[in-house]
């Protein structure tokens, strides 16, 4: 037991970590909020794609969407970072993580966006345009709305997932959170900075999770 | 052309098939262990938990929040570099299946309990009413409702949890990523990456496109 | 047959049935009827203890069934069947699934005569052709038939009906109240709570009238409807037809 205690929960050990994985985390963030940033403005531009009567805009867009949902985030970003060099295009890790996760995440950003703007009734666009709004005023102020809202239990819980996919940048030595903590563990031969980044990842991953669940729970009441 | 070469090696995709060939078999059993003992876990647990006794809720409630707000990355680090501290030595493939499938069953319980909490209460009390017992009520007339309507969203979340398999690679397990990369760094070329991508795409893009159909008969069916 | 002794119930501090007395011979039909939130509902849901009483005791044949717990409990609610206002069949299962359910998985019976027996009663209700059916391919008027022929194939002693009717479309009433008069025709014992004053004149052999969770007065229809005595009934009944007044 004690030895469990000074593995895995090693106060001294974590003090020392701590300023590292502070570093980390701070990468961590500025990567969610950059990955989370185009993640959804691709995705609604992808859903809106999607949903486009002219044939040019849907096909293209499906099959980005179908492509990039059916590849493993971890092989698009060793394709972008370790396969591109070879096409002469050489990414830091950061841009990479950004690139491939970009892709990853605007696919199913899309597919939630889409889910949300198809349960908007029919109804709601034609009355708006009837008053005279025009398409891009519909879409802003009467379809997306209602969408983002019947949707935002997805919403939430893909901006999990994306906060959680960040930890993959420690495969390419991008030194976020999951790599810092694991760089101290090699070093102190010790395991308590990997306790202390998930401690970490759940303090800020848990509220969202217990939200999520509410949410749910509160649609299937109805 | 220069591209051709460098993403298209012929050369290289026929000395590297047969190892590629043996690592999509690898991704495949540890996809289909994953799923089936996930979704297995996640069932039982969600009917445990419709017993409504706080000492069994409690731990499942944290099993599923917990299993859902860490990155899995995380928890196979640990597991693959701190459990042997405490003489516990799992294999890379065990490391993977008990994390990936704990993962599942974390987000397949909180699905099924969804769908259970929306069966209403007269489909339980039309059930007592006629004499069928607590269990008959539940897996005859709840679950196969509950089922029903999880199909679409544990379709999905199968789906994201069996790529992480790629995950391996970090911790030496020979599947479809780990092959290609040290492939690639033999090779000198980014064929073997692209190998990967395509082998990801056979075994994946299939979902996706099932998810899209079961998506459009549950639509129908509501 | 059924028996209501002092039957109460609370809901944490209200209190929403006060000693209630009921006692409904073979081959009788009860109608209760009463303002919404009188507690018929609760009633009628703790004779199969749907709803737990608070204190009191019901009887069935001189068997107790508040003092029945697990697997004795459930072989009793095979002798209550119960019609609920939502029909509530089972919207994954066919019609003929609907009513061979129980039988099998309660009743123990084999399947083809479990089947036989459904197809019996669907044919009683006027719905074998539609054995094959789904439930969301019914009309309500039809559902409500299915879930009483699932609750007669369990050849229950008695029948509680809550609202039958409530949930259906005028048009649709009057072919699942033909099933329960046919019902009542053929001596099967039936406690039923509903607003169809017009049934219960033609079919109940003992109106009940309750009233903030205690039986107010109970007499034959004519009595009831004809001769009420108390204020409460009076001032229902006419709240009933204000145009009759
Ligand atoms: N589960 C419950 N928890 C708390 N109060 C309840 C519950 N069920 C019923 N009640 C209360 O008990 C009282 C009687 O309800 P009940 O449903 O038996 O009335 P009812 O006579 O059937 O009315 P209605 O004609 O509207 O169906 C009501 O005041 C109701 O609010
Ligand atoms: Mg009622």
């Amino acid at each position: 037991m004690s030895n469990f205690i000074d593995l895995f929960f090693n106060v001294g050990i974590m003090a020392q970590a701590w300023p590292l994985l502070l570093k980390g985390l701070i990468i961590t963030l500025e990567l969610c909020a950059v990955v989370i940033g185009l993640g959804l403005v691709g995705g609604l531009l992808l859903a809106l794609g999607a949903l486009s009567p002219s044939k040019w805009l849907k096909w293209p867009s499906v099959g980005f969407i179908d492509l990039f949902r059916a590849l493993p985030p971890l092989v698009l970003l060793v394709f972008v970072f370790s396969g591109l060099p070879f096409a002469g295009l050489e990414l830091s890790p950061f841009m990479a993580v950004v690139v491939a996760f970009f892709l990853n995440n605007s696919a199913y950003f899309a597919e939630v966006f889409r889910a949300g703007i198809q349960s908007v009734p029919k109804g709601q666009t034609e009355a708006a345009r009837a008053t005279g709004l025009s398409k891009a005023q519909t879409l802003t102020h009467v379809v997306l709305p209602q969408a983002v809202r019947n949707v935002l239990p997805d919403l939430l819980s893909n901006t999990v997932e994306v906060v959680k996919l960040t930890s993959l940048a420690s495969v390419v030595s991008l030194s976020e959170l999951l790599y810092s903590a694991n760089m101290a563990r090699s070093v102190t031969y010790n395991s308590s900075p990997l306790i202390l980044a998930a401690l970490i990842y759940l303090a800020i991953l848990w509220p969202l999770v217990r939200l999520i669940s509410r949410y749910q729970r509160g649609l299937a009441v109805h | 052309m220069r591209f051709l070469d460098t993403f298209f090696d012929g050369a290289v995709m026929a000395k590297y098939l047969p190892d590629l060939l043996s690592a999509i078999v690898t991704t495949l059993w540890l996809s289909a262990i994953i799923v089936v003992g996930g979704l297995a876990l996640g069932l039982v647990l969600a009917c445990l938990r419709t017993l409504g006794r706080w000492y069994l809720t409690l731990p499942i409630v944290a099993f599923a929040d917990i299993g859902r707000a860490l990155p899995p990355l995380v928890v196979i680090l640990i597991f693959y570099f701190g459990l042997p501290g405490l003489g516990i030595n799992l294999s890379g493939p065990m490391v993977l299946i008990l994390v990936l499938g704990g993962v599942l069953a974390a987000f397949a319980e909180e699905i099924f309990w969804a769908g259970l909490t929306a069966v209403s209460k007269g489909q339980w009390e039309a059930g007592r009413a006629t004499g069928l017992s607590f269990a008959q009520t539940l897996f005859e007339i709840a679950l196969p409702q509950a089922i029903r309507m999880g199909i679409p969203p544990l379709v999905n979340r199968a789906l994201a949890i069996t790529k992480m398999t790629a995950l391996g690679s970090v911790i030496g397990v020979k599947e479809i990523l780990a092959v290609s990369s040290s492939a690639q760094s033999f090779s000198g070329s980014a064929t073997p990456l692209t190998m990967a991508a395509l082998a990801y795409l056979a075994i994946f893009l299939p979902v996706v496109i099932l998810s899209r159909l079961l998506e459009r008969r549950y639509a129908w069916a509501v | 047959m059924l028996e209501i002794n002092q039957l109460e119930k609370s809901f944490g501090d209200t209190q929403v049935l006060t000693s209630i007395d009921l006692s409904v011979k073979p081959g009788e039909l009860v109608f209760v009827i009463g303002p919404s939130g009188s507690g018929k509902s609760t009633m009628l849901r703790c004779c199969n203890r749907l709803e737990e009483p608070t204190s009191g005791s019901i009887l069935l044949d001189g068997e107790h069934v508040t003092a029945c717990h697990g697997a004795a409990l459930d072989k009793m609610r095979l002798k209550i069947g119960m019609v609920f206002q939502g029909f509530h069949l089972y919207p994954h299962k066919s019609v003929l699934a609907n009513v061979m359910l129980a039988q099998v998985k309660a009743l123990k019976r084999s399947k083809p005569e479990a089947k036989a027996r459904a197809m019996e009663m669907l044919e009683h209700v006027g719905l074998a052709h539609k054995a094959d059916a789904m439930p969301s391919e019914l009309s309500g008027g039809q559902q409500q038939r299915v879930a009483i022929a699932r609750a007669l194939a369990l050849d229950p002693k008695v029948m509680l009906f809550d609202e039958p009717t409530s949930a259906l479309d005028p048009e649709l009433v009057g072919s699942v109240l033909k099933v329960m008069k046919q019902l009542r025709d053929e001596g099967m014992t039936m406690v039923v709570v509903s607003h169809e004053m017009d049934f219960a004149r033609e079919a109940a052999d003992r109106v009940v009238f309750m009233d903030g969770g205690v039986v107010v007065e109970a007499g034959t229809p004519e009595e009831i409807f004809g001769n009420p005595k108390s204020e409460r009934l009076r001032a229902f009944l006419s709240r009933l037809h204000p145009s009759d007044a």
